[in-house]
């Protein structure tokens, strides 16, 4: 056991091996058991992470000349030494059945949507129009946080969301409404530090106003049942839910002074 | 040599009679036609044809702005210092220039032909509002041909005295020919996607003023990201012809020179990388500042993606310009000390790319969306996000400079009597800068975007002050220090070289895919949102077609690079032939006729 553990091939292999446990099982079923937020990492990320560990294993092992040629020892002694010759033939055998088992997963006819790319964040456009009349986006804040009382916006956009958006974004705007489940994917968390802070108020308008119908063409297919919601409210109403999202959650609004940001 | 000079002068001037009569004859022309011309050649359409032609030009033009900017420096260094082994890499590197410089001028008048057949009423379009600025255009690059010219062919004849500082003015007046015509090419193409103020549909392209067309939003930060990534280009393609010819020697003085050749690109194209983020950062910036709907697409929205793909193909240069250096020290005594800490460094960097290759929206089917409850996944998100990928991209340009010092060390031990104390310092600044890149890595999730922003800020100039304090105490520890044996140049195992070779493909493939990003976030737009794109192209291509394109692109350009390494390789075989012939008492002539003296150590031109 100890000459395995001391020799660059099996050293390699365990690594690798170690990986691909962590990714897959670690993270997607043991880290939730102790009580950390996570689920199963998708196979797409899986095989990235995979790639990014294989190539860092083979740049280790070849980086130094001894330690390469130790490392290639097994490898070299199971494609010529007659007395591997059972270990070849299973090899010969198997690789080319692994290959064409993971040929046949991937053509085989499936049911299963294709996975898609999906940006959470589409680019708005500069201007929009509301019943008729055109908004220009950029540059645009909340009307509201420089007139009336900031009690009474708030108390109309608390009742805005309980009457019209607590179905599918939840009570605790977290996304996990009475109908969330019946969505996939399911309504966005505002409680997540991806979302509103990531956004200016101006931008939470546009998804408010054309919801899923107004998506841009870009990026299609976008999955979303989000109402357009100017059809059945007013713009103070909707500004007063921004209001009230922003102060629910804790999170600041993305101020236009400096779009710099990458995110 | 005469002659080819007269020929090559004669090519450029066909070549500029075709732009001149492409840029006049829809000024001349004023009748209406139709907007855009047929194209089907193997199933490419018309945009297909440009953006190939555009790709081209550019990447061949990246090389021959590049190399210059270097050549003139490592000349500089030769003749300062008067070590005439840099005089003559100086020169090798300038002759790779000549046959690209061609392939640029072919490409563009390609581009020039297409875009004025194929899309004649944009191009009519353009030429009235850039005109002037064309006809300078075409001036500054007869100039520069003919600069680059007297640059190369003069440097035997003017290699003493006065007179060579007269040739190193010439490199440095190449240089200012080349920047000024990519300037000025910069202001035509971010015209299209950053126009002034106040133009729609109907302005007349007549009305609009030349100066304020091209000093537009987002020119100045193109020219500055050019200029930095055309050295880091221009290097990593020297390193891969040094690599070519490495694999290809017959004799260890040919290896020993190509080793270096190699080793020198490398260092320039990865040193030169260290500093592009800023000026990528500052473009990224602008296009914000233009345009919210161009930036949320950029980096939120459609185009988001391609830096997903850009994070994968940065690892691999961080993978393989480090490799290259850890192979390197396995031919110079005494770097042995340092191979314990490779697997250290190596972690670093592979679990940086692992971070930094992390989407924050996952490629997912539906059941993997339903388990994670969302597009991002619930425990990895935290990675997906800036803060994460730029404590991780800090680090890892952190160790890429530690594997520098290591590599620089290897056969030194300094004598003087504070070493001890210097190398004690060197580790607390590594490890302090380690310290500010992290604390605002993780007080990043803390904070409002805007605050956050302002942190990559901080953590980029702690790793460029860490970096400069290090190599500066370096630089004078290591003043007389004692050596352990000279660097055993041409003693690289052939995956080295491989590693040069992936670096330049890697690079140019990033160019295409980034220029992309760039270009295609105009969307539908021929000029975003004055000139709509009527064409049955005006859709933005998908990432995997798109991809395609830059790939052919890609094959294409080493294709023909690996036309101009086999022409560097001739012109060199005759210098070994005609070695060979005098030694046995016989006349040789080169296959490019010029005289050459016979081989040895870094002598080789």
């Amino acid at each position: 056991m100890r000459r395995y553990l001391s020799h660059p091939f099996w050293q390699g292999a365990i690594v690798v091996v170690a990986s691909y446990v962590a990714f897959e099982y670690v993270i997607g079923y043991v880290l939730p058991v102790i009580g950390v937020a996570s689920a199963p990492v998708p196979s797409s990320v899986i095989v990235e992470y995979m790639l990014i560990v294989l190539v860092g294993v083979l740049l280790y092992m070849s980086a130094d000349e001894e330690r390469w040629q130790r490392f290639r020892e097994p490898i070299r002694a199971t494609m010529v030494q007659p007395d591997r010759r059972t270990v070849r033939g299973i090899l010969m055998v198997a690789f080319p059945v692994l290959i064409g088992w993971l040929a046949y997963e991937r053509v085989k006819p499936s049911y299963a949507a294709p996975a898609t790319l999906r940006a959470v964040h589409p680019a708005p456009p500069n201007q929009l129009t509301f019943r008729g009349e055109t908004i220009e986006l950029t540059g645009l804040e909340n009307p509201l946080r420089e007139e009336g009382s900031m009690e009474e916006h708030l108390a109309v956009g608390k009742r805005i969301y309980v009457r019209n958006c607590v179905p599918c974004h939840g009570d605790l705007l977290d996304g996990q409404g009475h109908y969330a489940q019946a969505f996939n994917p399911v309504p966005a968390d505002f409680t997540s530090s991806g979302n509103l802070p990531q956004l200016t108020e101006s931008y939470v308008f546009w998804r408010i106003v054309k919801g899923g119908p107004g998506l841009p063409r870009e990026g299609t297919p976008w999955d979303s049942a989000m109402p357009a919601w100017e059809t059945i409210l007013e713009q103070d109403e909707i500004w007063a839910t921004i209001l009230y999202l922003y102060d629910q959650t804790g999170f600041p609004p993305r101020t236009w002074e400096e779009e710099g940001g990458h995110e | 040599m005469k002659r080819r000079m007269t020929r090559g002068v004669v090519t450029r001037g066909a070549l500029l009679a075709a732009l001149a009569l492409a840029v006049a004859l829809p000024l001349l022309a004023q009748v209406p036609g139709p907007d855009y011309g047929e194209f089907n050649f193997l199933g490419l359409d018309r945009r297909g044809a440009v953006w190939i032609a555009a790709q081209l030009h550019l990447l061949f033009a990246a090389f021959v702005l590049g190399v210059p900017m270097f050549a003139v420096v490592i000349e500089a260094i030769g003749m300062f210092g008067g070590d005439e082994k840099y005089d003559k890499l100086a020169k090798e590197f300038t002759r790779l220039l000549l046959v690209a410089y061609s392939a640029t001028a072919i490409w563009g008048a390609i581009l020039v032909f297409f875009l004025s057949t194929l899309y004649p009423r944009f191009w009519a379009y353009l030429t009235a509002i850039f005109a002037p600025s064309m006809w300078v255009y075409a001036g500054l690059f007869f100039l520069e041909s003919f600069t680059l010219y007297l640059y190369y062919y003069g440097w035997d004849a003017w290699k003493k005295g006065a007179a060579k500082k007269v040739h190193w003015c010439l490199g440095i007046m190449l240089n200012i020919w080349g920047t000024i015509v990519m300037f000025i090419a910069n202001g035509w193409l971010t015209y299209m996607m950053s126009p002034p103020e106040g133009l729609t549909a109907d302005t007349a392209p007549q009305t609009v003023q030349l100066w304020s067309a091209i000093n537009n939003a987002t020119w100045m930060p193109i020219n500055i990201h050019r200029l930095l990534a055309n050295v880091v280009f221009g290097g990593a393609i020297v390193g891969a012809y040094a690599a070519y010819r490495f694999l290809t020697s017959r004799t260890d003085e040919e290896r020993a020179h190509y080793d270096w050749m190699g080793y020198t690109g490398n260092l320039i194209a990865i040193g030169a990388l260290i500093v592009l983020p800023f000026a990528g950062y500052w473009l990224g910036r602008e296009i914000y500042e233009f345009s919210q709907q161009m930036g949320i697409t950029m980096m939120g929205g459609f185009m988001s993606w391609l830096w997903i793909i850009q994070a994968f193909l940065i690892g691999i240069l961080f993978l393989a310009g480090n490799y290259y250096l850890w192979i390197g020290m396995g031919r110079i005594p005494g770097a042995e000390r340092f191979q314990p800490y490779i697997k250290w460094m190596l972690l670093v960097l592979v679990l940086g790319v692992i971070v930094w290759a992390t989407p924050n929206t996952m490629i997912a089917d539906r059941d993997e969306i339903a388990a994670m409850g969302g597009i991002r996944h619930p425990f990895l998100q935290v990675l997906g996000v800036m803060s994460a990928k730029n404590t991780a991209v800090n680090l890892m340009i952190l160790t890429t400079f530690l594997s520098f010092l290591m590599y620089r060390r290897a056969n030194k031990d300094p004598v003087v009597p504070w070493a001890r104390a210097g190398t004690m310092l060197q580790g607390a600044a590594f490890a302090l800068c380690a310290v500010v890149v992290v604390f605002y890595g993780v007080y990043g999730y803390f904070v409002t975007a805007i605050v956050r922003i302002g942190f990559s800020v901080y953590q980029v100039l702690a790793v460029l002050a860490t970096i400069l304090f290090v190599i500066g105490i370096d630089m004078a520890m290591l003043r007389g220090a004692k050596s352990r044996g000279e660097i055993r140049w041409g003693r690289m195992p052939d995956r080295s070289q491989y590693a040069l070779l992936i670096l330049a493909v890697t690079f140019t493939w990033l160019m295409g895919l980034m220029g992309f990003a760039r270009s295609g976030i105009r969307q539908h737009w021929h000029v975003y949102e004055v000139i709509r794109d009527t064409s049955e192209q005006a859709f933005t291509p998908a990432l995997g077609p798109a991809a395609t394109i830059i790939s052919i692109c890609v094959l294409i350009f080493f294709g023909l690079v690996g036309v101009i390494f086999w022409l560097g390789g001739l012109a060199e075989r005759s210098v070994y032939q005609e070695a060979e012939a005098e030694a046995k008492g016989t006349e040789g002539h080169g296959t490019l006729g010029e005289p050459m003296p016979s081989p040895a150590l870094g002598d080789v031109d």
